[in-house]
This record gives structure tokens, C-alpha cells and sequence, in this order.
């Protein structure tokens, strides 16, 4: 904890995450910001704190609720060399719009043989666990994912929060920048320690398609994402008492997937546990399991496990969305199960 | 009024639009006789033609440049000819050869060009969004372009017609949205499917203007388009206009048209917009009946060497389909 000095700023992932964006915007005059409560709110996850009165509202652009609209106009404006920052309140809320996202954002530039970008990023909130139902709870990550042609970007820290953003304006391609409200260090959810992080004042960028290794591990590897890499960290610490070293992979993303890290970390542990908050089926888990199997089934010693949101939707009841949801106790539970004790 | 060559341009447009289509029907119909199959033939795919709206594209093109955005919807050939692309690239790409557009990639419902600023969209209303985003950049930017997206009325039900025109206008952004109302939406026509008659009054609901085209005159077009384009152009905001134009041909080539009367076509043939705007430039002797033939022969020539051009270009590589994913 030597690094831990007054010299360094602690900042919330969503605090993170707007510098990002104001940092952008002061480096090029293209990018704009538009979305629903993203002015004077500052956005209702805080992504775009503060933005509003820094850059004026030309740049920072409240629109109606009309999804389609305004994020079929960040493609359009992006076509024409803009590089617009569209937010989706919620992502379970893609319904109302997802042709602009997958039939247009994703495939013009496929459709135009490479001759037109699209550089458009979509920034929108998931994840549940504090009882907001099942139209508001959703994590989806691996509906974007399974659909080609934008990148999907999902970090779990502070300091990565930030320079994927910054990665993902600079890219040339669409971008689904998704941040789970429980990572956003946000004064009305639950507190959650790991929200708060130290994240270097300049300008930076995390690569795109690179998972890291949160921690490091010899007995298994988990891999997940978001705040689901929270829970993991908590589950390790737990398992470290029993003598159990997990590995937890985050994958900070599932477009490009990182199958190289995920090939890698697996054998070298020998034991793949996936903890996913996505349905549980044709998802991710499933897909990180074939990336480790594809490349390293000779090396497991065991089946790979995973823990996921069941196939249902999400409760709003207390114990019924705790009950789906994975916890540092059942992920613990999991890697005691594969690792044989 | 447009002048007597503003007249002889729209005429050109027209014929030329005219017949590269017919001549892509013909080649779409090559292999799938006797029995049609859709995937057989050098044109694959649905093909929707556009054989009597072409005043709608040659009336509004005439004000723009290239420089001004586009979108049209999945019948989208007339409007992409009218607003300046290359024929033999459009022609490439409807045979998905490597030289055409998207190298293949797109077809003839998702058409790209970067040099006229074109883009098209296969999912009905739902080229208007994209429109409304290039004129925001154009404000943005400070450029005095519009854009303007094409779409029939069966558009005008969906969501993202109404949500493209609110945004634009409460905007005020430099974007013109054309209605090209051709009766059918597929097989149901527009009064078993809209509230109103005339989507141009929906104008109203958005505060912004909304113009009525009542007869597929190209002049008309051009008027009303002229006045919509020129408002848009010195920042005054979107319009609307709906045209009523006319269906000459299924919905898409094979559709066997049982739900549309057999006088309905008779009637619509008889009145073909060309013929009669040919036979107007004739009677006020812009143009002589030997001149209006020799813009039928020079776009029989252009049509002829651009499918030429389709038929003798190579196929892109098959496994270039896993390119152009990501930039």
C-alpha cells in the first residue's frame, strides 16, 4: 500500500469516466455528447458530470426521449466526421432503438466495403442488485457482443474506466461503452470500496481488447467482467484463508475477447471458473468456456464451472434477485468445488 | 419555374434512371426462368425497383450537391442516380462485384458512397435518423449542405419517422424529408394503413412546413423541393414534403401483384411521368422529339457500358467477406 499518497486523487469511476469525456472534448473539437439527462443532471449515473458546464450546451446535448433518433443522429453525424458520445439511459432500453445500434452503427461501415467509419460511441448503464426490476436490472453485454461490428468495452475500475474511454472516442469504430451502476461510486447505491481509486490526472488510454489480471492466482483462474470482478476479488480474499490462490482475469470487455489472456491465465492454473451477471445461456460464460477449451483443453484438470445469472428474468423481491445474482459466497463455493475442496 | 435546361436536366435524369432500371430488371430475370429462384441469376436477392417515382429523385436531386447528404430507403437506384453516383460502381455493387461500392458487401439496398454523400437504409423509416444526424454535424461544422432522406409512405407509420422530424425541428436542423407515396406498402395500401390521406399534413404536428405534390410532376417537385432545400440550406429548419407517385411495378420483381387491381396499372402506365413530361418539353419546344430521343440513346450508351463494366469485373475474393468488420 506503499503507493497510496496524498499526491495521487481518488476519483468514483463515474467521476473517471466524465473526465474522460471532458478530456476528449478539449483535445478534439468533434466529439459531442448527447443523451437523455445528460445536461444539468450530469447524467443519471454520473458519466457526464459536470460536462455541461464546461463545454456549454452545443456540446453537451440533452435530447428527448427518442432513442432512435438521437442515436441514429450520432451515426449520422458521425459518418460526416463528427465524433458523437451517445448515451442509453439503461441498457435494457436498447428495444426502442436497436436497429439504429445493430443495423446501422455496426454493419455501415461492412456495408460500405470499408470506405465509411463510424466512430460513434454509445455509453450506457447495467447490472441489477438493487431490486429495480426486470426491465431496469439487465446486464446484456452478450447480446452486443454476439452481434458484429462494434466493440463492446465494460471496465470494473476507476483507472480503467477512464482510459477506455479515452480508447474508445479515439477509435474509429462503434463502441458499446457499458458501466454497471454499482461500479459508478455513486452516493445512493450500496457503497462498494473498490468504486473510489486512484486515477492519474493526464490523459491516458487502456488497450481495447485486453483483459487484465486483477489478481494474481496459482489454484484457478476466474474470469468475469464488471462488478462481477468486485465480488471475485472478495471471493479470492476468502479463499486465500483456506489456502486457495484464484486467479481473477477481468476481461474489461467482450469485443475483441482476449482469448489469448483467457488460454494463457488457464494453463497456467488448470481450473476455469467463469462468473458471468448476463443470462446464463448463449452468453458470455459459454463463449469463455469455448475460448479455453479451443485453446487449452489439454490442460485442464477439470470441467470448466460457471456461475451466472439463471435463465429468468430479474426479480424485483430482495431475496429473489439475491438469491440469481452470483455473491462472494457462491463464487467461493464454486472454486472450493473445482479445485476439489 | 425551372429554366429550359433545369427542364432538359430533370428530363435526363429521369430517362437515365429509367433505363438502367430496366435494364437491371432484365439481368435480375436471367436464371430464374422458368422457375424463379431468388438466388439464381447474376443479381441475387430481392431487387426493388423504381420504374415511375423518378420525378420524385430527379425533382429533389436537381437542387443538391454532392456534398449535400442523402439517405434513401430499399428502393433507392433513382435517387442514387439523380444525387450524382457513378453507375458503373452502383451497377458493380447490385452484381457484388469487388469493383462496385461496398466490394460486394453491401447490395443494392445498402448502398455507401462517400463521394456523393449517399447512404441508404433496407429497414423502412429508418434511413431518417441517420439523416437528421448529418445535418447536426452540418450545423456543427458551420457547412451550408442539408440533407435529405428519401422514404414512401409506409414509413410514415413507423416510429422512427416521428421521432426523426421531432428532433429535427426542435433542432432546427437543415434536413428535408421526402415522402415518396407510391399507394403501396408492399400489398396494403395507404388507407387500410394511415389514420390521415396525406402525411404532409403531419408536418403540422412538428411546427414545421409540409407541402403536398399531388400529381408526379417533376416540376412540381422541383418547386416544392426548391423551397424546402433553400429554407433548409440558409437555416430555417426542416420540412416535409410527401410526393404521390406512382408504382409501375410489383414491390419487388416476382411479386405477382394479386392484391392490386388490373386497371390500376393500366391507368398508372397510361399516365407515365416521363412520357408526359417528355410530351410537355415538346409541345413548348424545349426539346425536339429527335433531342428527347437522344437522351433515351445516350443513357441506353452510359447504362450499357457501366453493366458492361458490372458484368466483366471480377468477383471480390471469398474470404474478403471476413474484412471490413472493423476499421
Amino acid at each position: 500500500m506503499a503507493q497510496i499518497t496524498d499526491t495521487k486523487r481518488l476519483l468514483t469511476t463515474a467521476k473517471a469516466i466524465s473526465e474522460a469525456i471532458a478530456q476528449e472534448m478539449e483535445r478534439d473539437p468533434n466529439v459531442f455528447v448527447m443523451g437523455e439527462d445528460i445536461g444539468a443532471y450530469g447524467g443519471i449515473f454520473g458519466a457526464t458530470d459536470g460536462l455541461l458546464a464546461k463545454f456549454g450546451p452545443d456540446r453537451v446535448m440533452d435530447t428527448p426521449i427518442s432513442e432512435t433518433a438521437f442515436i441514429g443522429a450520432a451515426v449520422g453525424a458521425a459518418l460526416q466526421g463528427m465524433r458523437p458520445i451517445a448515451e442509453l439511459m439503461f441498457v435494457d432500453f436498447f428495444g426502442v432503438c436497436m436497429d439504429q445500434i445493430y443495423n446501422h452503427m455496426a454493419k455501415i461501415h461492412y456495408e460500405s466495403g470499408g470506405n465509411l467509419k463510424v466512430p460513434v460511441v454509445i455509453t450506457t448503464a447495467i447490472g441489477g442488485g438493487y431490486g429495480d426490476g426486470a426491465q431496469h436490472s439487465q446486464t446484456l453485454y452478450g447480446v452486443f457482443a454476439h452481434l458484429p461490428g462494434m466493440k463492446v468495452v465494460i471496465p470494473s475500475t476507476p483507472y480503467d474506466a477512464k482510459g477506455l474511454m479515452t480508447a474508445a472516442i479515439r477509435d474509429d469504430n462503434p463502441v458499446v461503452y457499458m458501466f454497471h451502476k454499482g461500479i459508478m461510486g455513486l452516493g445512493w447505491m450500496t457503497p462498494n470500496s473498490r468504486a473510489t481509486d486512484h486515477v492519474p490526472e493526464e490523459a491516458y488510454t487502456v488497450p481495447i481488447g485486453k483483459a487484465d489480471v486483477k489478481r494474481p492466482g496459482r489454484d484457478l483462474t476466474i474470469v468475469t467482467l464488471s462488478l462481477m470482478v468486485h465480488r471475485a476479488l472478495d471471493a479470492a480474499d476468502a479463499l486465500a484463508q483456506e489456502g486457495i490462490e484464484a486467479e481473477v482475469l477481468d476481461l474489461r470487455g467482450l469485443v475483441p475477447l482476449d482469448r489469448d489472456a483467457i488460454a494463457e491465465s488457464v494453463r497456467r492454473t488448470r481450473r476455469l471458473l467463469v462468473v458471468d451477471e448476463d443470462y446464463r445461456s448463449f452468453g458470455m460464460s459459454g463463449e469463455v468456456i469455448t475460448a479455453a477449451i479451443e485453446a487449452a483443453f489439454d490442460y485442464l484438470d477439470a470441467p470448466p464451472a460457471r456461475l451466472a445469472y439463471p435463465d429468468t428474468p430479474i426479480p424485483y423481491s430482495r431475496p429473489l434477485e439475491q438469491f440469481c445474482l452470483p455473491n462472494p459466497d457462491t463464487i467461493a463455493a464454486a472454486a472450493r468445488q473445482l479445485v476439489g475442496r | 419555374m425551372p429554366t429550359d435546361d433545369e427542364l432538359r436536366e430533370l428530363h435526363r435524369q429521369m430517362v437515365r434512371a429509367r433505363v438502367f432500371e430496366e435494364t437491371i430488371q432484365k439481368a435480375y430475370l436471367e436464371g430464374k426462368t422458368p422457375a424463379f429462384d431468388i438466388a439464381a441469376g447474376p443479381v441475387p436477392g430481392e431487387m426493388h425497383l423504381a420504374a415511375g417515382q423518378e420525378p420524385v429523385a430527379a425533382g429533389v436531386c436537381a437542387h443538391l450537391r454532392t456534398s449535400d447528404a442523402v439517405t434513401a430507403s430499399h428502393r433507392p437506384h433513382h435517387v442514387a442516380l439523380a444525387h450524382g453516383m457513378d453507375m458503373s460502381k452502383l451497377a458493380a455493387e447490385i452484381f457484388g462485384k469487388d469493383t462496385g461500392l461496398g466490394h460486394g458487401k453491401g447490395g443494392h439496398m445498402h448502398l455507401f458512397d462517400a463521394e456523393t454523400n449517399f447512404g441508404c437504409s433496407g429497414i423502412i423509416a429508418e434511413g431518417m435518423p441517420t439523416a437528421v444526424g448529418a445535418a447536426l454535424a452540418f450545423k456543427k461544422q458551420g457547412r451550408d449542405d442539408v440533407a435529405v432522406s428519401f422514404f414512401g409512405e409506409g414509413a410514415a407509420n413507423q416510429g422512427a419517422f416521428h421521432e426523426s422530424i421531432n428532433l429535427a425541428a426542435l433542432w432546427q436542423l437543415p434536413v428535408v424529408f421526402v415522402c415518396e407515396d407510391n399507394t403501396w406498402a408492399i400489398s396494403v395500401p395507404k388507407d387500410k394503413a394511415t389514420a390521415i390521406p396525406n402525411n404532409s399534413d403531419r408536418a403540422a404536428a412538428y411546427g414545421i412546413p409540409g407541402a403536398l405534390v399531388a400529381d408526379n410532376d417533376v416540376v412540381a417537385v422541383f418547386e416544392a423541393a426548391g423551397e424546402a432545400i433553400a429554407r433548409a440550406r440558409r437555416g430555417d429548419g426542416p420540412s416535409l414534403i410527401e410526393v404521390q407517385t406512382d408504382r409501375l411495378l410489383g414491390h419487388f420483381e416476382g411479386d405477382p401483384q394479386v392484391y392490386r387491381p388490373a386497371e390500376e396499372l393500366e391507368k398508372l402506365q397510361a399516365r407515365d411521368a416521363i412520357r408526359r413530361f417528355e410530351e410537355q418539353l415538346v409541345a413548348k419546344d424545349v426539346m425536339t422529339t429527335d433531342e428527347t430521343a437522344g437522351v433515351w440513346a445516350a443513357a441506353r450508351a452510359e447504362v450499357d457500358e457501366a453493366i458492361e463494366f458490372a458484368r466483366t469485373s471480377p468477383y471480390p475474393e471469398p474470404a474478403s467477406a471476413l474484412d471490413h468488420v472493423f476499421a
